[in-house]
């Protein structure tokens, strides 16, 4: 017997594999349901082979972009009616974050990106520093240089992922900052009091840094300006700092503003 | 969904409900989910715990009926929604028996 609806998709979620579903909630045939996902051809059906085959082509475009939402359709899937209306529900593994570093902070930073729900990957090429016992919370600790690990894993990274870097040491930062920037991360940033940043940016110059690049996408030094000094008032000042990226918003308290929260 | 899975092998009916909109402000994105099993209890949340109360017992009512529906809660011009979020938002919920 095939697996119900359900069954895919909680087998899916289980294993983190991206995964979608539309569900009628409003028109003929309500609760009708399809799935797609990572390893899962469509199953189900919305009782109108039309319907399936447009709504289908949404639900992938909606689980590429982890988006979950509603849309309307006419009977047959016709754009701009609204006779049914459909839900989908995209399940999208976690952001990664990569953090750069096996430094004092990294520990910190681990705990509050897990805590935001972040897959988090902690790289140094020492390898007495990048240990799982340092750093018991990252899903990962790989020991190699940045730059390296980034040529592995830079394809895979998207806007909603982010690339800390940590280390603090020109010989490791620079190149590890030339990498990402050939990536499609969404947020880059790196540690550093204002002189090393400074210096950084002299020596990314020199090092052929595409430098409109740099000043368009490097947080550094990195994290919003809260003021606080202990590693985990930092790891929470960067993490803050990769949110309000990603949102677009220039952060100040809400206390101050008026305007919608969200 | 370990809950799910347990009250489905001692044979209990589940709902599902879950969040499809929001309109304003809401603690949870659409596709928060909470689960109510026939007997009561409840897995997940759909908001900042302002409406679960009146969720369970639509998903109650939901399972005995087995017809699924759209439910909406929050501060609107409607005075008919008895429930509020605290927030000042709406939420429009699916709920469902687990049937598929």
């Amino acid at each position: 017997m095939p697996d119900s609806i359900y069954e895919l998709w909680r087998e899916a979620v289980n294993d983190h594999r991206p995964v979608a579903l539309a569900t009628i909630i409003e028109g003929e045939n309500l609760g009708a349901k399809l799935i797609v996902g990572d390893g899962i051809d469509s199953q189900g059906t919305l009782g109108d082979l039309d319907l399936d085959r447009v709504v289908l082509r949404d639900t992938i475009g909606e689980l590429a972009g982890g988006r979950s939402g509603i849309r309307h359709y006419g009977p047959h899937g016709e754009a701009r009616e609204d006779a049914v209306s459909i839900f989908i529900e995209s399940f999208a593994p976690p952001p990664h974050m990569l953090i750069f570093g096996a430094v004092d902070f990294t520990g910190a930073l681990v705990k509050v990106a897990k805590v935001v729900g972040y897959r988090v990957t902690v790289c140094d090429a020492r390898e007495v520093f990048a240990t799982k016992r340092r750093f018991p919370n990252a899903d990962e600790v790989v020991v190699d240089w940045p730059h390296r690990h980034l040529e592995k894993v830079g394809d895979r990274l998207g806007q909603r992922d982010a690339v800390c870097v940590l280390t603090h040491d020109h010989k490791f930062d620079v190149p590890a900052i030339q990498a990402a920037l050939a990536t499609d991360v969404g947020y880059l940033g790196a540690m550093g009091s204002r002189r090393t940043c400074e210096e950084r940016l002299e020596r990314l110059a020199q090092a052929g840094a595409d430098m409109e690049q740099v000043s368009a996408r490097l947080h550094a030094p990195i994290g919003l300006d809260l003021g606080g000094r202990t590693p985990e008032e930092t790891a929470i000042a960067i993490c803050a700092e990769v949110i309000a990226a990603r949102t677009g918003r220039v952060s100040s308290s809400l206390s101050d503003t008026t305007g919608s929260i969200h | 969904m370990d809950d799910i899975d347990r009250w489905r092998r001692s044979g209990h009916k589940v709902a599902l409900a879950r969040v499809v909109d929001i309109e304003g402000s809401g603690p949870r994105l659409p596709g928060a989910s909470m689960a109510v099993a026939e007997t009561g209890e409840v897995a997940g949340s759909v908001s900042g715990g302002c409406v679960e109360g009146a969720v369970v017992s639509e998903a109650l009512d939901i399972l005995s009926t087995g017809e699924r529906r759209l439910v909406t809660f929050g501060y609107s011009d409607d005075e008919a929604f008895a429930v509020g979020l605290t927030c000042g938002g709406t939420i429009h919920l699916f709920i469902e028996p687990l049937d598929w």
